[in-house]
């Protein structure tokens, strides 16, 4: 089976009456690095509660690795490492107990899971606590410590609902790098982030939902070629003719600031002085206008 | 090391249980210790004090009468206290997820919480009947009925802490039960009197509360009398381990209360 993970007309409408999925159709091929992007609440989180036994599905199909939910949900959990976006386990336990706990629940004994914990919480930097209550530990870490808790049940498909929300930049660089090891030693991969250059990172396919449809599924490589050009906000004394920055789409703003837009690889330096001398201006600050993630986003619903 | 999905489902539940069981022995102040405490003051009391006045019931005496109900009182109420309680503050931190994820099945999470809760019951019984000796010397009239009673009654009102706890929204949900149906009926359920003493309306009554069977059938393996015919007894407790049982399955297969 080379799907890991494969979606028809999945629907999801909760008790409140909240339509939270509205037949997503997805595949997740065995060995990809895959990204699902979206707005908060466009039903990434139902989408993988629903895949690993949290959330009862209204309608429609999955399967993972080939193990259908309906009929062998539980064959299908085995596959699956998760991580989820909250918390979720319990404050008094330790560290290493919590780890060793989920490996017994998949089924692998005490003793032999012991070694590879250990392992875990030395590559993820949590060995030192393994004997604290997990209360104990700052919010990155406990983010680590449920991606050991994932990892020691020995998953073809793990699964990272916003894995690096409140995780420091070094950290994050450490746990893309641990991410990308295990993928290509033949880990799937989905993830969910609102962080475009960790798709850029990690990341070959995304899709990107809405409202509880898929609007674009699509390679990182496509997806980002979108953002070709990319806005930058640039602070002057006063805007005077911008006639002559035509060739770089600059928009007045207001009195002391206009846009404009560049290719990647412009030289920035060269730019700014060629605008200062064509018009006049002098500048006082300029930055890259906003989130990208939230640019891709607009682009792809024009 | 490969193993076949049935040893995997076992090695879960032993680590369930083992997970619980750990839980209940490092808080023993709170679980193991307080059946000693108010038992002790039952034997003081009722056994000793008041006793000392009462009569002989069928030739035993009335601290020894009151024995095994006393154990069982503790018994009923630790196996349900101690699986409601678990599960529900495993669903209130979310940790039930760690379960649910899982690829165990849910025999696999009814047998993890009644085995633990049923050996908190245990457990508490024994220490309740340890003290006991220090008040009155124990009888054994039938071993293997102690046996059978204890065990299926600690397993019985486990399985209803774990309906308990799957259906409980707030904390103040799992002291219900205990405090307004399972203590009351445990008083009135001959704990401290045999029911032929009783008017005749009372005595009637006393014959739909399920408890009084479990307590008489669990004092015949000590004295050899009983209320009520311990073959019905005997049939009561695999009634209600089987209804509670399917009720069980029934919600965790829906999702009830775990799953949105
Ligand atoms: N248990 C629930 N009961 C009712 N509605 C819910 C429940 N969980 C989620 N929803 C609703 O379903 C929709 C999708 O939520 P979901 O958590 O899947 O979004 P998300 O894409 O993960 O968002 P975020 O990026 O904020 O995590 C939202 O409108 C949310 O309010
Ligand atoms: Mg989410």
């Amino acid at each position: 089976m080379n799907q890991a993970i494969s979606i028809s007309n999945l629907v999801k409408t909760y008790a409140n009456g909240t339509e939270a999925l509205k037949g997503i159709d997805l595949q997740v091929e065995a060995g990809d690095f895959f990204a699902l992007l979206g707005a908060n609440g466009a039903g990434k989180t139902t989408i993988i509660g629903i895949l690993t036994g949290l959330v009862n599905k209204t309608g429609g199909q999955a399967s993972v690795f080939g193990h259908d939910i309906d009929h062998e949900h539980n064959a299908a959990k085995r596959m699956i490492g998760v991580v989820p976006q909250e918390m979720n386990f319990n404050q008094f336990e330790k560290v290493e107990d919590i780890v060793l706990t989920e490996a017994g629940y998949f089924g692998i004994p005490r003793a032999e899971a012991a070694s590879e914990c250990e392992q875990l919480l030395k590559r993820l930097e949590l060995w030192e606590k393994k004997s604290q209550p997990s209360r104990n530990l700052s919010g990155g870490m406990k983010r680590r410590l449920m991606i050991a808790r994932a990892l020691i049940t020995r998953p073809r498909l793990l699964i990272l609902d916003e894995p690096t929300a409140g995780v420091d930049v070094e950290l994050r660089y450490s746990m893309w790098d641990y991410l990308r090891d295990l993928n290509r030693n033949g880990l799937t991969v989905l993830l969910t982030t609102h962080y475009l250059e960790e798709v850029e990172q990690m990341c070959r396919n995304a899709a990107m939902i809405k409202d509880g449809k898929i609007i674009t599924n699509d390679s990182v490589r496509n997806l980002v070629g979108i953002l070709e050009k990319e806005t930058y906000v640039v602070h002057v004394d006063r805007v005077t003719d911008i006639g002559p920055l035509a060739d770089i789409n600059a928009q007045r703003v207001d009195d002391n600031t206009f846009t404009m837009e560049l290719s990647k690889g412009t030289d920035i330096a060269a730019l700014l002085n060629k605008v200062s001398q064509s018009t006049g201006m002098s500048i006082r600050d300029f930055r890259p206008q906003g989130n990208r993630m939230e640019k891709l986003f607009l682009e792809l619903l024009k | 090391m490969t193993r076949s999905t049935h040893q995997q489902n076992m090695v879960a539940m032993y680590t369930l249980f083992r997970k619980e069981v750990v839980r209940f022995l490092r808080i023993w102040p709170q679980t193991l210790f307080p059946p000693i405490i108010t038992q002790s003051l039952y034997f003081l009391i009722f056994g000793k004090f008041i006793g000392s006045q009462i009569s002989d019931i069928n030739g035993v005496s009335y601290m020894a009468f009151i024995v095994p109900g006393l154990v069982m009182m503790s018994v009923i109420n630790n196996s349900y206290v101690n699986v409601a309680g678990s599960f529900f503050s495993s669903k209130f931190q979310r940790s039930v997820e760690e379960l649910l994820v899982s690829p165990a099945p849910n025999w696999v999470i009814v047998g993890g919480y009644a085995f633990s809760g049923a050996l908190r019951g245990i457990l508490c019984g024994l220490l309740v009947f340890a003290v006991s000796v220090f008040f009155t010397r124990p009888v054994i009239h039938h071993f293997g009925y102690i046996m059978v009673f204890i065990v299926l009654t600690a397993v019985v009102f486990a399985l209803g802490g774990l309906i308990n706890g799957i259906l409980a929204k707030k904390f103040d949900d799992i002291s219900i039960v205990p405090t307004f149906i399972l203590t009351p009926l445990t008083y009135l359920g001959g704990v401290f009197y045999s029911i032929s003493l009783l008017p005749g309306v009372w005595r009637t009554i006393s014959r739909v509360n399920p408890i009084l069977y479990m307590i008489n059938g669990f004092r015949y393996g000590f004295y050899g009398f009983s209320d009520v015919n311990i073959l019905l007894s005997f049939l009561i407790l695999i009634l209600f381990a089987a209804i509670f049982t399917a009720v069980i399955f029934y919600f965790l297969g829906k999702g009830t209360g775990l799953r949105s």
